[in-house]
């Protein structure tokens, strides 16, 4: 069987982003990328699947050149082949969901796996989009999955708890963090990669029905401010929270 | 606490391929999550933590070098020197461990053992299912090792060993030693497993340095190891020296991580810490402290990815890897000692790393060939004169 992940190419969370000229992209100049951590919990639980049921890891990400240090990735912990879907831009969430669902349906893959969001636009609707696109089945914010035969089992985590989900291929399954450990890309790992090729190809674009208009940054923070360090100040601390910041 | 991104001010990265920035990268990653974290407490109570061994199996750290039929990775040495810089970030001692296991103990089965010994040792010590140590050193032989009086006879079937060795590292942990001892007057090399009748390991206590890392003695009384444990292929104490030029190799890298982990704390402390009235960082003493820093990790940082392509390349001499592993040393150990200047009070405390890598790097000056050996070891080589017999 053909699993799928699917993997974009995001900012490192410990980034100072900075914003580009044009107000629609970031400045990338100094900022490291990484595989987007929820598809680390994808590309680990496809790994896992493959160990249990066999078959081929098939990873799959858009974007530009750079991208391709994503798969790198990914075939050093443990991925079979490698696609890059050639985009150097922006393309919506459906632009994306379109061009996935085109190559898993090449693939013909029943199980893919995604993270549940993209940690650069946060848009949470790729999995779900992909699955409708496809007429397959979907579950997404996974902390756990379970394939037997067809059928499958995930938990998923809700406000305060967990439900029990079950399903069945083909399906879109899209992952929560707690799913499982990622591994780290071994040795080894790294050295097989070095040998694989990443397939090109180029991405198609329709036009896009969200497009962005301007990025910004969120108001700053007014610094804060200490009073002193003993009961002595409480008075007027309670008078600053009062008439100043109007919060009692 | 920020991410640590290394140091990187000649832009060193160029010089590398893209495979083995991948290699430091995720050796990089698991030395933040995995070692970091444990590595003060074990450091405190004096414990190897045991616990990281499959892991670092797993990822592939144990003779990372050698080939795949073996489990091993078969990585250039450029690589493998940027394994042991990484995990020397985190600590000398677990990149010790590391160093003993990979280069003093798989690479001399690997170059001098029998193909048995190979098939059967190899992918066990890569798998970290068995443990090795390398004895050498012995209590009245240190910088002189060919003076060693531990020494085998022949006997029916096998050998039968007598002596002590000393300072040897993981020896209470190990399953099999490889033991260097005199046959008829020659070096010779001997893998002695931990149950052998007669072989003993006692651990070393009371170190103020490499508290993460087990040290013990070696004591062999009337040990029998049977004939398929010599190691057939050894020619004298030569054969030991080249194990020593492997692990030296892998010091000279590993030192740079001890002085980027205590550049990279010292350079965040002395942002933040604000005296009279401004961070410490503005002074300019301070900025003279932190440039010292960057200069030479950025000298050793290049003397390190020269001599790896010399090593790879098979031309490197081991004066060279002499020369890198003297001053390394030299210089880390004179980076933590400026880092704990600069971190005042807080520099002693082990909520910082410097303390410890700065007594940690006091036996990585000593151990491999001590600071003033290699220097006599150079001093020979460009003036042909040998200052010591
Ligand atoms: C933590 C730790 C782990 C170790 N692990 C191992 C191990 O796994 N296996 C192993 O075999 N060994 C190991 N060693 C031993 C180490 O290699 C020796 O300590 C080292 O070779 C020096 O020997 P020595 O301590 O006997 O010092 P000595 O040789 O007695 O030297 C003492 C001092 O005299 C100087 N000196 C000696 N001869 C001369 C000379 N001719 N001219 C000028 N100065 C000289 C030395 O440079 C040094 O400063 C370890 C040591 C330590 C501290």
């Amino acid at each position: 069987m053909k699993i799928v992940v699917c993997v974009s190419h995001v900012p490192d969370t410990a980034t100072k982003i900075k914003i580009s000229a044009d107000e629609k992209n970031i400045d990338s100049a100094g900022v490291s990328y990484v595989i987007n951590p929820y598809d680390e919990f994808a590309i680990e639980e496809a790994l896992k699947t493959k160990e249990k049921i066999g078959g081929e890891v098939y990873v799959v990400t858009i974007g530009n050149e750079a991208a391709k240090e994503s798969l790198r990735k990914a075939l050093a912990m443990g991925a079979d082949e490698a696609i890059h879907l050639k985009y150097d831009g922006y393309l919506d969430s459906l632009n994306v969901a379109k061009n996935l669902a085109e190559e898993i349906k090449s693939l013909n893959s029943q199980l893919v796996f995604m993270g549940k969001q993209s940690i650069d636009f946060d848009n949470c609707v790729v999995p779900q989009m992909t699955a409708e696109l496809l007429d397959y089945n979907s579950i997404s914010v996974c902390v756990s999955f379970s394939l037997d035969g067809n059928k499958v089992t995930c938990e998923r985590e809700i406000e305060g708890g967990k439900e029990v989900v079950e399903s069945q291929l083909p399906i879109i399954v899209g992952a929560q963090k707690g799913l499982n450990e990622p591994r780290y890309a071994s040795l080894k790992g790294i050295m097989a990669a070095k040998k694989k090729t990443i397939q090109e190809k180029n991405c198609t674009f329709t036009n896009n029905s969200v497009e962005l208009i301007k990025i910004k940054k969120p108001a700053s923070k007014n610094p804060g401010r200490i009073l002193g360090t003993d009961v002595s100040v409480v008075p007027e601390l309670v008078r600053l929270l009062r008439e100043e910041a109007k919060a009692i | 606490m920020n991410k640590f991104k290394g140091v990187d001010y000649f832009n060193a990265d160029s010089l590398l391929t893209e495979d083995e920035i991948m290699v430091r990268e995720s050796v990089r990653e698991f030395v933040d999550a995995e070692i970091i974290p444990i590595i003060e407490l074990n450091y405190r109570e004096g414990k190897f933590p045991f616990e990281l061994v499959p892991k670092m199996a797993e990822i592939g750290l144990f003779g990372s070098t050698l080939p795949q039929k073996y489990g091993c990775a078969a990585m250039n040495n450029v690589a493998y020197g940027l394994v042991t810089q990484e995990l020397e970030r985190g600590d000398s001692g677990i990149r010790s461990f590391v160093s003993v296991q990979s280069a003093l103990v798989m690479y001399p089965i690997y170059a001098f053992g029998s193909e048995e010994q190979k098939d059967f040792w190899l992918p066990k010590l890569a798998k970290g299912e068995k443990i090795g140590c390398f004895g050498l050193t012995e209590p009245d032989f240190g910088s002189n090792p060919s003076g060693m009086i531990t020494k085998a006879e022949k006997i029916d079937g096998g050998y039968l060993l007598n002596g002590a060795k000393m300072w040897i590292t993981n020896g209470t942990i190990a399953d099999v030693a490889v033991v260097w001892a005199k046959f008829n007057g020659v070096v010779n090399g001997f893998l002695v497993e931990k149950d052998f009748k007669g072989f003993s390991a006692p651990e070393t206590k009371g170190k103020h340095s490499l508290r993460a890392s087990v040290t013990s003695e070696l004591i062999f009384d009337n040990v029998f190891v049977p004939e398929s444990n010599i190691l057939p292929k050894t020619s004298g104490l030569k054969s030991a020296l080249m194990c020593l030029n492997q692990a030296r190799y892998g010091i000279a890298w590993g030192v740079v991580g001890s002085m980027m982990a205590c550049y990279d704390s010292a350079l965040n402390y002395a942002k933040s810490r604000k005296q009279f009235s401004k961070p410490i960082a503005a002074y300019q003493l301070t900025q003279d402290k932190l440039v010292f820093m960057v200069t030479e990790i950025t000298k050793a940082q290049l003397l390190n990815i020269q001599l790896g392509r010399l090593k790879d390349q098979n031309k490197v001499k081991f004066t060279q890897v002499s020369l890198a592993k003297r001053n390394n040393c030299q210089k880390a150990l004179e980076i933590a000692r400026v880092a704990r200047e600069i971190l005042g009070a807080n520099g002693i405390l082990d909520e910082y790393p410097v303390m410890r890598h700065s007594a940690n790097l006091e036996s990585v000056k000593t151990y491999e060939g001590t600071h003033e050996m290699h220097t006599l070891i150079l001093g020979e080589d460009i003036t042909g004169f040998a200052a010591f017999d």
